[in-house]
């Protein structure tokens, strides 16, 4: 039999179902595998104990026929932004150490009813503002893959970020599934460098009460996994109407797993002319034509479609991220919660808090945010901004009158070695230039393990769907999935 | 529209986070180099357009002005820095 640790969420659930192996098994291996990669340093704290106590709580649901779903004794991880009641929740930010939360996020809280198992927390970019999950205060997290050739052979690969930590657990077999949050590609572009599947569900899709904030108006949770159907299986668990966000939406959650037929006859399938951008790698724009080639041999129709204002996405992203993250981040001030400082004075006191609490990424993006909200400069920068956000979402409501998704590469290159693009935030900020038009649309958007580049690290490619389209998004991704026949493994 | 390090120094302040006057500069170019790069936006027409507040099309939700929560007390200083009695404790406002 394959190892436990090997099985999808869809196959462990089918195992367990079955009585093959108990969920205490099952996170047994999981956290004897979890010990042996702590060199990833991926989980910044792992739950043992609990782990346990929740497996031996599914097996004996299940011994008495109340097994409650396809998650029940699935071991998960999950990424540091989500509050867990009395497990460390920092942000991976120095300014929460220590943080133990009296209260549970909604999405965990959904997963754990639906019968999950917590493994641990995993780390991430400070406050969810990386790319490369360098700026986590515990330390990078490494990419379980390495480059088989090239200029980075034999180093560190960062594994994308900010959810990186889950990510990297992820496609090591450390976790069977692990949540994310996706901002601005926080979920995608990992996905992608870590040649695992991550789904950014549409704005409202997730609550996202007691995940720590960032910018709220793109923030939003979704599942990493190993397989479109695992994506499927834990979107189902973790959406939902809320009544503690009101920017949750009141939809009734389908099994998404339905989705997943396996035919796209008929499907029309938008490429944008905008995403052909100069410098994108050759093997990047040769993957995406075989994108379209496999959904067009499935029957798909593919249709050329433009959005016009593409290019304008990651820069009014970077007004409009920071700015919503300067009001968030006004909360830590050393009083309530967290890290404090003393100074000569309560003024000095927050000042000297924030600075020693906050990384340097972190800082830059308050102090541009404050700037932008400032008198004077508001109408300039964070209006304008949003005024760019509306023309983005006018072109994706446009091209969605012609198509049912659109497909693009995930990210503009592959995983890169620890240490580069660290001193360039601008360089930084272009791997999620494929990624951020449908965050400010609000729009949901999987990436999907399709290839591997000729220095064998792991290449995704995106499908974007319109608001609420999960399934078509899913159906699309499923049929990318069984074309690439991706199983290469780090 | 360059940002100088006294505007730097200005927007630290209000953004409560001590800088020392070493970092001012470097800091200074950070976001200009930032600030730079997003100027690109002027070329966008934007000409009566709604500035976006919403991405979702939903009416704002109301709920029914219920006490649903509270009496957590202890809960909501279990994570201060310094408490006293029941009470957060803070540096001295008041001379």
């Amino acid at each position: 039999m394959a190892k436990l640790t090997d099985l999808t969420i869809a196959e462990a659930g089918v195992g367990l179902a079955a009585g093959d192996f108990t969920a205490r098994e099952l996170t047994d291996a999981y956290l004897l595998e979890m010990e042996a990669s702590r060199g990833l340093n991926a989980y910044f704290e792992e739950t043992p104990e609990r782990a346990r106590e929740m497996a031996e709580a599914s097996d004996a649901r299940r011994g008495r026929g109340e097994a409650s779903g396809p998650l029940d004794g699935i071991p998960l991880a999950i990424k540091d932004l989500f509050c867990t009641e009395g497990v460390l929740s920092t942000s991976s930010s120095r300014i929460l150490e220590g943080f133990r939360p009296t209260y549970e996020s909604t999405v965990t809280q959904q997963l754990w009813d639906a019968g999950a198992v917590l493994l641990g927390k995993t780390s991430m970019d400070e406050f969810a503002m990386g790319s490369a999950n360098i700026t986590s205060c515990y330390g990078p997290v490494i990419n379980p893959w390495k480059a088989s050739g090239g200029d980075a052979a034999g180093k560190d690969m960062v594994p994308g970020g900010s959810s990186g930590g889950s990510a990297a657990a992820v496609a090591a077999r450390i976790a069977a599934g692990a949540t994310g949050t996706d901002t601005g590609g926080s979920i995608r572009q990992p996905g992608a460098f870590c040649g695992v599947v991550g789904l950014k569900p549409t704005y409202g899709r997730c609550s996202r009460w007691g995940i720590i904030a960032f910018a709220s108006s793109l923030d939003q949770a979704g599942p990493i996994t190993r397989t479109v159907r695992d994506a499927a299986i834990m979107l189902g668990g973790m959406a939902g109407y809320d009544p503690k966000d009101s920017t949750s939406v009141d939809l009734p959650v389908p099994d998404f797993t339905t989705a997943l037929t396996g035919d796209i006859r008929g499907l029309r399938v938008g490429v944008p002319a905008e995403y052909r951008m100069d410098g994108t790698p050759a093997e990047i724009e040769a993957l995406w034509q075989q994108g379209v080639d496999w959904l067009c041999e499935a029957g798909a129709e593919i249709v050329n479609i433009s959005l016009p204002h593409t290019k304008y996405a990651l820069p009014a992203y970077y007004i409009v991220a920071p700015a919503e993250a300067s009001s968030n981040l006004a909360r830590y001030d050393g009083m309530r919660y967290g890290l404090r400082v003393e100074g000569e004075d309560l003024t000095d006191t927050y000042e000297r808090t924030r600075e020693a609490g906050f990384g340097a990424e972190v800082k830059r993006r308050i102090m541009i945010g404050t700037y932008v909200l400032s008198a004077g400069y508001y109408d300039a920068y964070y209006l304008k901004a949003q005024r760019v956000r509306t023309r983005i979402s006018e072109d994706f409501k446009s091209a969605f009158e012609n198509c049912d998704v659109i497909l693009t590469p995930t990210t503009p290159s592959t995983a890169f070695a620890l240490g580069e693009k660290q001193d360039d935030p601008i360089a930084m900020y272009l791997n999620d230039i494929f990624t951020v038009p449908a965050s400010m649309a609000g729009l949901p958007a999987i990436s999907v393990p399709a290839g591997l580049s000729a220095d064998g690290l792991p290449l995704g490619l995106h499908l974007i769907g319109p608001a609420f389209g999960e399934e078509a998004v899913l159906r699309a991704a499923d049929m990318i999935e069984r074309a690439a026949g991706f199983d290469a493994r780090p | 529209m360059a940002l100088d390090t006294d505007t730097v120094k200005r927007i630290a302040r209000l953004a409560r986070i001590h800088v020392d006057e070493a970092d001012l500069a470097p800091l200074a170019d950070e976001l200009n180099n930032i600030l730079g790069w997003v100027e690109q936006l002027e070329e966008v027409d934007t000409d009566g357009v709604e500035p976006m507040t919403s991405v979702v099309e939903m009416v704002q939700r109301l709920r029914a002005d219920e006490v649903t929560d509270g009496g957590v007390r202890d809960k909501v200083l279990a994570n201060a820095p310094e408490s006293d009695d029941g009470f957060f404790v803070v540096p001295k406002v008041i001379e």
